[in-house]
């Protein structure tokens, strides 16, 4: 336990030494304040218009309209994201040679993988807790449920939690940061593609299979206010299956290397 | 405290390292000689427990490396070619890091930390960025991350390279400060360092162990004869022709003539008999005035030369001991 901390701080402060962490929060803040604004604009619009032509607002629920919007774009915005803050993690060690240090120390594998996967959590956790002013400021104005909020943003850690843990493994996979970048991309829309092919072949188990494991169906449940225990399950799933991957590719380059 | 036994590593169809067998003691400092691709650097490798060797075991300090690596890292100190260095991190948070990740004790890591400092010259760069210091501080900072946890062995690869003269002087006296606290194994490719440093040698070429032994025997058991050079004032032919007539005296060669009468010349005789007296006296009988009397002694850059340019096969008996 000890191990997984000292690697996970060192994440962490590296994150910060490096200036990556303000960079990534600085303009994810800023991308999300900007959308959030939009989004409250587009909704005002339209309530306005409905009441006027329509005269009442039937099922439109505006303040639902912005939560699902806003968690929504969040994921997106996440998805770009999220490839920068685990480019770096094994692909670093690899250049610069640490990784010698890190393999003739008395630690597992599984400690280093799972120590920088907890550094990287830690400063998305960071990340999210600082866009937690944009419920505060709907409450500030009207009623919201706080249990749908918290359980969009359950969903948003766990989603994030698979988005790192994939990424980590690309981050295994070379030595470069750019081609660690773009395999992470590619893994995490291919997560978000497979729904798509899911409804295409729709009622076949293929068709089903495809749609279980797409990330958007299990993330929407959250950002209704849905825990559902499978949804839960598919996240920690996927992170688990990423970093044991992960572990494996680390584990046999040393055979190799 | 190491013993390495049969230790062979393949990359492919290629053997790095081939059956590479040896043991070092307690306190010894034993240098790894060898050109460049030899397998120096992936027989440290193996020891430290970074690559896992493909045949033949490795025991360090009572532990084997590939049933119990936790054990032996936890008593290994590795220097690697190209020292682990996180560049943006200050001197001192890289040492209490390491400090960490070797697990040293929570309350032992700020004097373990202060005691390295000191110990590598590093006090006054403690608070600057790795990467901003210069190639001497880098390296000395890697030696101090090896020697954090106080092992009892230390692996050092290529503990020099790329240093100046002045820092080179001053690793080295830093290595030879340790020896005795320190079972030390070093890698290098400069024969004075091995010989400057070292109590005994491993001549490694090609994968093989080719020759161990301490510099000064090495040299003795490559010689087929010994030789001797001369410089004379006034040389002539009748001279050497009586040294010539000297009773065991294999050759004798005249191999220039200075400015007219003053000789260099090359007297060879077999290992075991001294004949430099009776050349000498020979030469003064003549009145030819003797300038220098020199016993060729083989240098360990001569010995490594040999070994690393001949058939290793015929060479094996000749130094393993």
């Amino acid at each position: 336990m000890r191990n997984i901390w000292t690697i996970a701080q060192k994440e962490l402060r590296s994150y910060f030494y490096s200036p990556i962490a303000y960079v990534v929060l600085f303009i994810f803040l800023m991308v999300m304040g900007l959308l959030y604004s939009n989004i409250v604009a587009a909704v005002n619009q339209a309530s306005m218009q409905m009441m006027r032509f329509q005269g009442g607002m039937g099922q439109f629920n505006p303040k639902e309209v912005i939560f699902r919007q806003s968690f929504g774009n969040m994921i997106i915005v996440l998805l770009l994201v999220m490839p920068l803050l685990t480019m770096r993690l094994f692909t670093e060690e690899k250049k610069m040679k640490t990784s010698e240090l890190l393999f003739t120390s008395p630690i597992t594998v599984f400690e280093i993988v799972f120590g920088k996967f907890l550094g990287a959590l830690l400063l998305y956790l960071l990340m999210l807790v600082l866009t937690f002013y944009i419920p505060v400021l709907m409450a500030s104005v009207t009623e919201i449920s706080w249990k749908a909020v918290l359980s969009g943003y359950l969903g948003l850690l766990l989603c994030g939690g698979v988005f790192l843990a994939w990424g980590s493994l690309a981050s295994s996979l070379t030595e470069n940061q750019i081609i660690s970048a773009v395999i992470s991309f590619g893994f995490l829309l291919s997560l978000w593609i497979v729904g798509f092919m899911g409804q295409v072949f729709s009622d076949t188990p293929i068709g089903t299979l495809l749609s279980y494991l797409s990330l958007i169906s299990h993330f929407e449940n959250f950002t209704k206010g849905l825990i559902d225990t499978s949804d839960i399950a598919y996240a920690v799933g996927m992170i688990v299956l990423g970093l044991f991957v992960t572990y494996q590719v680390v584990d046999s380059q040393r055979w190799k290397s | 405290m190491i013993e390495v036994n049969h230790l062979t590593k393949q990359y492919g169809g290629v053997k790095a390292i081939d059956h590479v067998t040896f043991k070092v003691n307690k306190g010894e400092i034993v240098a790894f000689l060898g050109p460049n691709g030899a397998g120096k650097t992936t027989t440290m490798r193996i020891i430290a427990g970074f690559v896992p060797a493909t045949s033949g075991t490795a025991v360090i300090a009572g532990f084997d490396v590939f049933e119990k690596p936790l054990e032996v890292k936890r008593r290994i100190g590795y220097l690697p070619e190209i020292p682990p260095l996180y560049s943006d991190m200050t001197v001192s948070e890289y040492l209490t890091f390491v400090a960490k990740l070797k697990q040293v004790a929570s309350k032992e890591i700020s004097p373990a930390v202060e005691n390295v400092l000191n110990k590598c010259n590093l006090v006054s760069v403690k608070t600057r960025l790795i990467k901003n210091l210069s190639k001497g501080f880098q390296q000395r900072a890697g030696l101090a991350q090896a020697l954090i946890h106080n092992p009892e062995v230390l692996i050092l690869d290529e503990p020099t390279v790329g240093l100046d003269p002045h820092q080179i002087i001053e690793i080295r006296d830093l290595i030879l400060n340790l020896a005795g606290e320190h079972t030390i194994i070093l890698s290098t490719h400069i024969l004075q360092e091995a010989t400057a440093l070292c109590q005994r040698v491993l001549i490694i070429n090609e994968g093989h162990i080719v020759a161990e032994d301490t510099p000064e025997r090495l040299s003795a058991n490559l010689r087929k004869s010994e030789k001797v050079n001369l410089v004379i004032r006034r040389g002539s032919d009748e001279m050497i022709n009586e040294i010539k007539m000297i009773p065991d005296v294999i050759n004798v060669i005249v191999q220039s003539k200075e400015g007219g009468d003053i000789w260099n010349v090359m007297a060879e005789y077999p290992v075991g008999s001294d004949l430099r007296e009776e050349i000498a006296r020979i030469i003064v009988q003549k009145g030819a005035g003797l300038l220098e009397l020199k016993a060729q002694t083989l240098s360990l850059e001569d010995i490594f030369l040999k070994l690393t340019q001949e058939e290793p096969a015929n060479l094996n008996h000749g130094g393993a001991a």
